[in-house]
C-alpha cells in the first residue's frame, strides 16, 4: 500500500494530508463545495492542484461536484470530491451512477453530526451511507477508513490504485477530528501516472468508439451487469481487507472500533492493561470489505467483543453478521459530536467484563 | 418529352421512413406523396411522383430519419 | 444528348453509425416517435461535426429524456449523464481533456427543470461546450407531463385543466435567462416548423459547433421542436402549432453573439517536473530534527489543553508545541476546537507530546493547563488531573484557580510581550516559559520552530525576543 522513499514528516491537518496525498497519487482534478468539516480539503485542492497543472472547481453543489467527478473520470483520468453528511446525501444517485458505468474516482467523506443539520461535531453516523450504500441500485463501493494523518494520506493514495485497479468508485470516509486533526506525515515520492486507459472517452480517434454509461434497457442484460459487478465485488472482498490487530492474542475481551474511536480505545486498552483486564482491539481499515475473516477467528478465542462507535450502531451489524453472533457482541455509542474519554470506555469494558460473555 | 431535365432527385428509403409526411408538407414542389407500401416498419412510406424536384433539400432537413431521405443535383457542367 | 448527371448532394451522414448496433430490435432507424425534432436536430448536429471533421474529438453527453439514447447514433465519444447534469458531466471532461469538443444536448425538462442550476452555472463559468436544448414545451420520455416550457394553458397530463400559470408558473425561456450572463459567448433560438426556420437553425448548429472548434467558450442554442406523441398531435399539425403557439411565446431572435470577440481564456499553470513536485506542494521543507530534551518525569508525555481568546493566538501557540515536540522526535497531535465554538471569540486546542504512539488526540484530563484569560481557567480548571501544571497569563487571569492541588505558573504574558512592543506575542512568551519551566522542550527546539510558524520574516525578531523572555522567565520560576 504505502510508498517507500518517505521524508522527514511535516506536521499538517488530516484534510490536508488527503489533497497532498491525492496529488501524489496522480490525482489531476478536483471538484467540490465547502462543508464544515470538510472545507479544508476544497481549500488545500485550490491551491495544490492548479500549482500542479491539474484542475480546481468549486462546483455550485455537491450533485454538480459529482456529476464532474463523473465526467472527468469518463475520460479515463484520476479525479475526485469530498464533503460531509449533508453533501454525500446529495451524491447519492451520482454514485450510483458511477458504480455502474465502473468509473474510477475517490470520494472523501468527512463525517459530521446528524441526522439533517445536525451540527459539525465528529460522528460516524454515516457508516450505513457509506458502506451499506446510500444510492440506488444494487451497488457496492470500497470504504477506506483512516485514523491518523498519516493514513488520510496514505489511504487517499490507495483508494486511487484500488479505483483503477477495479474501475468503481472508492471511499475514505473518517470523523471531523480525524480531518482536523494536525500530526506528523512522511510524504513519499509520487506514483507515477498509471497509462491511459483504453475503456475511456479521451476525445481522441482510438477511444471514439466508447461510450460510458449506465443503461441497459434489456432486463438480461442489466442483469448480466449486475452480475458482473456482484463478480468484481468478490474479488474486492477476497483480496483487499484492511485491518490492524492491537493486543489481541490473549484478548478475552475484543474491542472493534475504527476512525478517531480506534485511537481513543487505544488509550482505553492501556488503561484496562494496567488493571488485568485481557483486551485487545481490531480496527477496520476497510469498513467494505469488512474484516471479516479476523473477526471470525478472533471469536473463536475470546468471550465477548464490544463495538464502539460516534454512532446509535451501524458498524456493530457488521460484526455480528460476520461472527455469526457466536459471542455476545455489546455495543457503545455516542452521537451528536461527543466522543468518548478513554476512562468512560473503561467503565464500559469493566461493566461488561463483569457480566462475562457466557456463550 | 424534351423538356429540361429536373434540377434534383430525391430518393427515399422506403423501410427507413415513418410516415410523418412532414417531407411531403414542406416540399415547395409538391413532388413527394403517401403510397400505399406498407415498410417492414408498418408505415405507409412516402415516394416520389417521378418528377419536378429542385433538390432544395427541405425535406432531407425537416426529416427526422438519418437515412430516409437522399437528394441528388444535377451536375452543371453536364 | 447524353443523359443528366446526378451527384449526391445530401446524404446519410458519416457521423452516423452505419447501423445502429446499441439499438435493440431495428437498428436500421432511431427511436423517436414519427415526425420528433429530435431526429431532425441529431441530423444538422451530424452534418456540422462531419463537415468541420472534429468527431475524434467530440464528446457527446446525453441527458435523460427522449435523447437518453442518442449515443446509439453519433460515432463520437459518449457519455450518458443523470437527469439534468450533462452540463456538469460536460465540465469534468472538458476540464480532464482540454481540446475536446463537448456536446451537451438536452430536454427542457432536464435543463430547465432538474438541471437549471447546472445550466447555469456552467454558463456562467463559460465552460467550453455547446448546449443543444430541445425545447418541446413537456415532458416525452415520461409520457406528456408538464416541462418548465409548457405554454400558459396547456394541457399536459400533470396539468389536465391546462397550465395555470397562478399554480404552475409560466414558461421558462432560457435564452432570455442565459442572455443575463456575462460569460456566454453565443446564445441562439430556432425552430424547426418550417423550411425557413429549420434552414436557419442549420445555420446556428453550425456556428456553435465551429465556436468549440475555435476552442471559443460557451455556446447556447434553444430548438423549439415537435413531440406530435406527447401534444396529441400530427406531425403536420404539430409544426402548424410551434408556429402558432410557441414563437410568439419564445422569439427566434440571436441573443448573444460575442464570436468575434477575442476571448482571455484560463490556462492552468503547467506541470511542475517529478524533481520540484514536492516543493510546489509545499512539502519539500520538513522542519529540522533537533536533539531530544530530557525533562524531569512528572512533566513527560504532556496531555497540554491550551484556552483564551480568538486573537492570543491560542491555535498557534499549540501548534508550536506539536511542532517543537515533533521536531525532537517524539509523538505529537494537535486537535483545535472548530466551527462556532470559535465564532464566540474564544479557541482552544489539544496537544499531545508523547514517547509512545498517542491514542487519542482529544484530552479529556489534561495535565497541563494553558489558560490566556480568565474564563479559559474557570471552564477547564474541573478537567484538569490531580497537581496539573496551569500556566496562567496572570496580565488577564486576575483570579487564581479555586483548586489547591494544582502547581501554578503565574507568567504576565502579554505585559512582557506589551514591553517587546507587541502583545500578540504572547502566545510565544508562553512557549518559551513552557520549556523554561518543565524542560519538556529545549530553548533551541523552540527558536528553530519558527522558521515553521511564523510567515513574516518582520515578525521573527520579535518572535525569537518573545521566545527566549518567556524561557528565562519559566527556568527563573522553577528554580
Ligand atoms: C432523478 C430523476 N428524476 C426523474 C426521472 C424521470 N425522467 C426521465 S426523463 C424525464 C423528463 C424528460 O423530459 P425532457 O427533458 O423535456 O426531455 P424529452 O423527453 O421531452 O425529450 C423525467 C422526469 C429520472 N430519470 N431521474
Ligand atoms: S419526413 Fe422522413 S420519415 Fe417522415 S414521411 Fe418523409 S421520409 Fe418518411
Ligand atoms: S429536395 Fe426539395 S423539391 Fe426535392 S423532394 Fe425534397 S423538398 Fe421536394
Ligand atoms: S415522445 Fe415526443 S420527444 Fe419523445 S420521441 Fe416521441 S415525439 Fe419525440
Amino acid at each position: 500500500m504505502a510508498t517507500e522513499a518517505k521524508r522527514p514528516p511535516l506536521l499538517i491537518k488530516g484534510n490536508e494530508a488527503i489533497v497532498k496525498g491525492a496529488v501524489l497519487a496522480g490525482c489531476r482534478t478536483y471538484f467540490g463545495y465547502p462543508i464544515t468539516p470538510a472545507s479544508e480539503i476544497a481549500e488545500a485542492a485550490a491551491k495544490d492542484f492548479p500549482a500542479i497543472g491539474g484542475t480546481f472547481i468549486q462546483a455550485e453543489s455537491e450533485t454538480a461536484s459529482i456529476n464532474m467527478v463523473y465526467g472527468a473520470a469518463s475520460t479515463g483520468i484520476r479525479t475526485m470530491t469530498a464533503s460531509s453528511g449533508p453533501g454525500i446525501s446529495l451524491m447519492q444517485e451520482g454514485i450510483s451512477y458511477l458504480a455502474c458505468a465502473e468509473l474510477p474516482c475517490v470520494v472523501v467523506s468527512i463525517m459530521r453530526g446528524g441526522p439533517g443539520l445536525g451540527n459539525i461535531g465528529p460522528e460516524q453516523g454515516d457508516y450505513n451511507q457509506v458502506v451499506r450504500i446510500g444510492g440506488h441500485g444494487c451497488y457496492k463501493n470500497p470504504v477506506f477508513a483512516p485514523s491518523s494523518g498519516q493514513e488520510m494520506c496514505d489511504l487517499t493514495m490507495h483508494a486511487f490504485e484500488i479505483a483503477d485497479k477495479y474501475r468503481t468508485p472508492v471511499f475514505v470516509i473518517t470523523d471531523g477530528f480525524t480531518g482536523q486533526m494536525m500530526e506528523p506525515v512522511s510524504f513519499p515520492d509520487p506514483i507515477p501516472l498509471p497509462p491511459e486507459k483504453d475503456w475511456a472517452v479521451r476525445a481522441d480517434k482510438e477511444t471514439r468508439e466508447n461510450l460510458i454509461s449506465s443503461i441497459y434497457i434489456e432486463h438480461d442484460e442489466l442483469e448480466e451487469m449486475n452480475l458482473k459487478l456482484q463478480r468484481k465485488y468478490a474479488e474486492i472482498e477476497k483480496n483487499e481487507v484492511l485491518a490492524e490487530e492491537f493486543m489481541v492474542d490473549d484478548a478475552e475481551i475484543v474491542v472493534v472500533a475504527y476512525g478517531i474511536v480506534s485511537r481513543v480505545l487505544r488509550s482505553t486498552i492501556r488503561l484496562a492493561r494496567a488493571e488485568g483486564i485481557k483486551v485487545g482491539m481490531v480496527r477496520p481499515i476497510s469498513l467494505w470489505p469488512f474484516p471479516k475473516k479476523q473477526l471470525e477467528a478472533l471469536a473463536a478465542k475470546a468471550q465477548q467483543m464490544i463495538v464502539f462507535e460516534l454512532s446509535n450502531g451501524q458498524m456493530v451489524d457488521d460484526v455480528r453478521l460476520s461472527i455469526h453472533d457466536n459471542i455476545p457482541v455489546r455495543f457503545y455509542g455516542r452521537m451528536g459530536g461527543n466522543v468518548p474519554t478513554p476512562e468512560e470506555c473503561l467503565d464500559v469494558i469493566k461493566r461488561y467484563a463483569a457480566e462475562g460473555g457466557a456463550k | 418529352m424534351a423538356s429540361r431535365p429536373d434540377r434534383g432527385r430525391v430518393e427515399i428509403n422506403a423501410d427507413e421512413c415513418k410516415g410523418c409526411l412532414l417531407c411531403v408538407s414542406v416540399c415547395p414542389t409538391q413532388v413527394l406523396a403517401r403510397t400505399t407500401n406498407l415498410n417492414k416498419q408498418g408505415y405507409f412510406s412516402v415516394g416520389y411522383t417521378g418528377s419536378g424536384c429542385t433538390g432544395c433539400g427541405f425535406c432531407f432537413y425537416t426529416c427526422p430519419e438519418p437515412g430516409a431521405i437522399t437528394i441528388r443535383r444535377l451536375e452543371k457542367s453536364a | 444528348m447524353s443523359a443528366p448527371n446526378y451527384k449526391p448532394h445530401l446524404s446519410r451522414s458519416e457521423i452516423f453509425y452505419p447501423t445502429f448496433e446499441r439499438k435493440s430490435g431495428n437498428k436500421e432507424v432511431t427511436h423517436y416517435c414519427p415526425g420528433c425534432g429530435h431526429g431532425s436536430l441529431h441530423k444538422m448536429i451530424a452534418e456540422s461535426i462531419q463537415d468541420l471533421g472534429i468527431n475524434d474529438r467530440t464528446i457527446f453527453v446525453s441527458p435523460v429524456g427522449c435523447s437518453v439514447f442518442a449515443y446509439y447514433y453519433f460515432d463520437t465519444g459518449n457519455i450518458q449523464a443523470p437527469h439534468g447534469r450533462a452540463p456538469a458531466v460536460g465540465t469534468g471532461a472538458q476540464r480532464a481533456r482540454p481540446h475536446s469538443v463537448v456536446i451537451s444536448y438536452q430536454g427542457d425538462g432536464d435543463l430547465a427543470a432538474i438541471g437549471l442550476n447546472e445550466i447555469l452555472q456552467a454558463a456562467n463559468r463559460g465552460e467550453k461546450m455547446v448546449v443543444f436544448f430541445v425545447n418541446n414545451a413537456i415532458y416525452g420520455m415520461t409520457g406528456g407531463q408538464m416541462a418548465p416550457t409548457t405554454l400558459p394553458g396547456m394541457r399536459t397530463t400533470t396539468t389536465p385543466m391546462g397550465r395555470d400559470t397562478r399554480l404552475a408558473g409560466n414558461p421558462t425561456r432560457m435564452c432570455e435567462l442565459i442572455s443575463t450572463l456575462d460569460a456566454p459567448i453565443y446564445v441562439a433560438r430556432g425552430c424547426l416548423a418550417s423550411p425557413k426556420h429549420t434552414m436557419r437553425t442549420r445555420k446556428l448548429v453550425r456556428k456553435a459547433l465551429k465556436m468549440q472548434t475555435e476552442g471559443k467558450g460557451f455556446c447556447f442554442v434553444e430548438v423549439l421542436s415537435a413531440c406530435p406523441t406527447g401534444w396529441g398531435m400530427q406531425p403536420v399539425d404539430s409544426h402548424q402549432w410551434i408556429l402558432d403557439n410557441m414563437v410568439p411565446q419564445f422569439p427566434l431572435e440571436i441573443f448573444v453573439d460575442k464570436t468575434d470577440l477575442d476571448h482571455d481564456d484560463y490556462i492552468p499553470p503547467k506541470a511542475p517536473s517529478p524533481e520540484t513536485f514536492h516543493e510546489v506542494i509545499r512539502i519539500a521543507d520538513a522542519a529540522n530534527q533537533m536533539a531530544p530534551a530530557q525533562p524531569e518525569t512528572k512533566y513527560k508525555d504532556p496531555r497540554i489543553k491550551v484556552a483564551g481568546f480568538g486573537g492570543q493566538g491560542v491555535l498557534l501557540l499549540g501548534l508550536g508545541l506539536a511542532q517543537c515536540g515533533m521536531m525532537e522526535g517524539r509523538h505529537v497531535t494537535w486537535l483545535p476546537s472548530y466551527g462556532p465554538e470559535m465564532r464566540g471569540g474564544t479557541a482552544h486546542c489539544h496537544v499531545n507530546i508523547a514517547d509512545e504512539e498517542i491514542g487519542s488526540p482529544l484530552i479529556s484530563k489534561p495535565t497541563v493547563l494553558v489558560a490566556m484569560n480568565q474564563p479559559s481557567l474557570t471552564k477547564f480548571e474541573g478537567e484538569l488531573v490531580e497537581g496539573a501544571l496551569v500556566i496562567m497569563n496572570s496580565s488577564m487571569v486576575p483570579n487564581k484557580p479555586k483548586r489547591k492541588d494544582l502547581e501554578l505558573l503565574e507568567l504576565p504574558a502579554t505585559a512582557i510581550a506589551e514591553e517587546l512592543g507587541n502583545a500578540r506575542a504572547a502566545n510565544m512568551v508562553v512557549l518559551g516559559a513552557y520549556a523554561g519551566y518543565t524542560g519538556v522542550l529545549s530553548l533551541e527546539t523552540c527558536l528553530e520552530s519558527l522558521k515553521t510558524l511564523i510567515k513574516r520574516q518582520a515578525l521573527v525578531d520579535l518572535n525569537v525576543k518573545a521566545i527566549t523572555k518567556g524561557f528565562e522567565f519559566g527556568k527563573a520560576a522553577r528554580g
